[in-house]
């Protein structure tokens, strides 16, 4: 077992909690550097299976070097070895399938601070996807570069967020997940109305997006700056990870600042967060601009990712889904947001599989998908609260307490029923 | 109304439910620096008149003025950033958060940084930090919750979170402290400590506290002044000694001789709400 003296008040809220961002930072530059040295002196020559032994490599290096302050920055480091040559070595099927997980997840990062950390509910947010989807199709045909479509997706999707998110300053629980769900309802029959922005039931394709066409023509040694068109799966690939490691990183700041402090309060007891001076008309809405603002973001992508857009590809069911994701994932920390973002995005490709084996009276049911997606929810809130993040907490405290772990340590304990509170 | 000397002033306040008048025209005034205990029966609208002072309700007649200013028509999340924090008869902390998010929730009426730069988490966001954690500590140390510093509520026993919740009151650096019932559900050991903190919280720290308490032994421990209500109105003030053997009070607490009626308030109540 290995003790953590605390040795100053920061030490709380760092982001890499042991420290090692230092070391984390050293070795992805140490690994840029190798492969930008061999690529310039050997052209042509990393193949996919240089890229791992690479990173193998640099691993065992960094193990061997920095280990002794590295603390859980080992595995930041080796996580960022394999996503970064994860699309250089699986077949593209697995990339675009990697990269809807990215795609879920920082929609689902931007849910599990609203349900998780705030408190409130939203059947609605796969409208606020489709906002965002429908500004980026829009503004893509527009000729628009990214840098532009990208925050304006998100602003857009934070003000419609903000909006949804004054009535609940009124409603709580299932009165606040209907009017949500409304909003989602009308919102969708906007879209199929408006068909002369929108192109109706009919949908609109997506334009490739173009990113840094400010740059065109301008070169560094021989290399073009820009623009540069996202125009496969392996770059929608690196801007998904860009984004979703920039949605995880505002998720954790939002979650160790005073904001995410006060966002639990409301959660845990409206009357005394009043009594101590939070706002709650600002945070309430605030906390619904930032779910949407990051909804916005994975629909944007998302429009990118599927190429084509209609109304009905955000329904209720979407909302649902994203639910269904945080909740499996575990409520309250990124690490389980992005668990179920990869158990969402297997689940169907699982029941397809389950298909060609089951037998066709329940095979061929229509409502399978949805079913299993119900069934796993209910077994996960009655035997894992946690979610899957819960699983991983578990295994980690195992691991750290190798012979000393016991059953019950994780055990729900029964606390005094809170009665005749003011709310 | 508020005169210039009164610290806490409470004039004429009074708030109707209906055709029940649970507070009715109730007038006092707290000095700077006392311990000021409102006593009264259960139902009499001792807490009632906390949660009119910390703008929970609305008045439906009369006002409230602290240090000379009129907070009774103040938005609920303003009160505690003139200086006024309270703590909850239920105790209403955060259990899903440690104590020490608690506490530093406390701070929130200090928050210099706004939304912006926390999701940035900029340095001086993290210094801001720092520094309320340095007088989180401060507390920590005053009430001795090192021990449970990184535990969450929900994991922490009654007493302890009576305490915690003392402490994220302290943390916003009150000058007035209103306490609803500080020793309900507390065996006589912790409610010895309460006293302790009480007057320490007069002495060492200069804050006004007005509480609400049924224990009389703490009353009469900590009190400057008492003051006894019974059904929403003033039925005596003065010392501890002066107000238990007021004649309204034992009539109040141990049933009428005569018109008081047949579901008179009961006497013994105040413990194990928990």
């Amino acid at each position: 077992m290995r003790y953590q003296f605390k040795t100053e008040y920061i030490q709380d809220i760092r982001l890499f909690r042991w420290g090692g961002a230092r070391a984390f930072w050293t070795l992805l530059g140490v690994y840029t550097l190798i492969v930008a040295g061999l690529n310039l002196f050997m052209p042509g020559q990393m193949t996919a299976l240089n890229w791992v032994g690479l990173g193998a490599v640099s691993a065992v290096l960094y193990t061997v070097v920095v280990r002794k302050v590295a603390g859980d920055a080992l595995w930041y480091g080796l996580l960022g070895i394999v996503v970064l040559t994860a699309p250089f070595v699986l077949d593209i099927y697995f990339v675009s399938q990697l990269t809807l997980v990215y795609i879920y997840a920082i929609a689902g990062v931007g849910l599990m601070l609203l349900v998780g950390q705030a408190g409130l509910i939203s059947l609605g947010h796969a409208a606020f996807m489709a906002c965002g989807a429908y500004v980026a199709a829009i503004m893509s045909q527009q000729g628009y570069d990214l840098l532009v479509i990208l925050p304006a997706a998100v602003l857009i999707s934070a003000m419609l967020g903000f909006i949804v998110g004054l009535p609940a300053l009124r409603m709580t629980g299932i009165y606040l997940g209907f009017a949500t769900y409304a909003f989602a309802y009308i919102f969708e029959e906007v879209l199929a109305r408006a068909d002369g922005l929108t192109g109706g039931n009919n949908g609109m394709l997506v334009e490739m997006p173009q990113l840094f066409t400010f740059l065109d023509g301008v070169k560094i040694g021989g290399l073009e700056l820009g623009p540069i068109v996202i125009d496969n799966e392996v770059k929608l690939y690196f801007l998904s990870l860009a984004l979703v490691a920039l949605t995880i990183l505002v998720g954790i700041n939002i979650l160790r600042s005073p904001t995410g402090r006060a966002f639990s309060a409301i959660r845990d007891s409206e009357v005394a967060a009043e009594a101590l001076g939070v706002n709650l008309a600002i945070y309430k809405t605030a906390a619904f601009a930032i779910s949407a603002g990051m909804a916005g973001l994975a629909g944007a992508l998302n429009a990118y990712f599927l190429s084509y857009i209609f109304p009905e590809a955000f329904t209720i069911l979407v909302s649902i889904e994203l639910l269904v994701m945080v909740l499996v994932g575990g409520l309250g920390s990124p690490l389980g947001v992005v668990f179920g973002a990869i158990f969402i995005v297997m689940v169907p490709e699982m029941v397809a599989i389950a298909k060609d084996i089951l037998p066709p009276a329940i095979g061929e049911q229509p409502g399978l998908k949805n079913g299993v997606y119900g069934l796993i929810l209910i077994l996960f809130l009655i035997f894992e609260p946690l979610g899957i993040h819960g699983w991983w907490l578990k295994a980690k405290t195992y691991f750290n307490l190798f012979p000393l772990y016991k059953q019950g340590l994780f055990k729900r304990q029964k606390s005094y029923m809170v009665s005749e509170r003011d709310r | 109304m508020a005169k210039s000397d009164a610290f806490l002033e409470v004039d004429d306040l009074a708030i109707h439910f209906g055709g029940i008048k649970a507070v009715d025209g109730v007038t006092f005034s707290v000095k700077k620096g006392e311990v000021y205990t409102i006593i009264g029966p259960n139902g009499a609208g001792k807490s009632t008149i906390f949660n009119l002072i910390g703008r929970i309700y609305d008045p439906t007649h009369g006002s409230v003025s602290f240090e000379g200013k009129r907070i009774s028509r103040l938005p609920t999340h303003k009160i505690v950033g003139r200086g006024i924090a309270r703590t909850f008869q239920n105790i209403e902390l955060f259990e899903m958060a440690t104590v020490l998010d608690n506490m530093l929730l406390g701070r929130h009426a200090h928050l210099g940084a706004g939304l912006l730069s926390h999701m940035g988490f900029f340095p001086h966001v993290r210094r801001e930090e720092e520094r309320h954690r340095h007088m989180i500590e401060e507390v920590i140390d005053f009430l001795d919750l090192q021990h449970y510093r990184d535990q969450r509520i929900a994991e922490l026993p009654y007493g302890v979170r009576k305490v915690v919740e003392l402490g994220r009151a302290l943390a916003t650096e009150p000058k007035l402290l209103l306490l609803d019932e500080p020793s309900s559900g507390l065996n006589v050991e912790e409610t010895e400590d309460m006293a302790f903190w009480i007057s320490d919280i007069q002495s060492i720290l200069g804050i006004t506290v007005v509480m609400v308490e049924h224990d009389m032994t703490l009353v009469n421990e900590v009190s400057d002044r008492v003051l006894a209500i019974n059904y929403g109105k003033v039925i005596a003030e003065g010392t501890p000694e002066e107000v238990q053997v007021h004649p309204e009070v034992i009539r109040a607490y141990l049933g009428g001789d005569e018109d008081e009626p047949a579901e008179g308030p009961k006497e013994g109540e105040g413990d194990g709400e928990g």
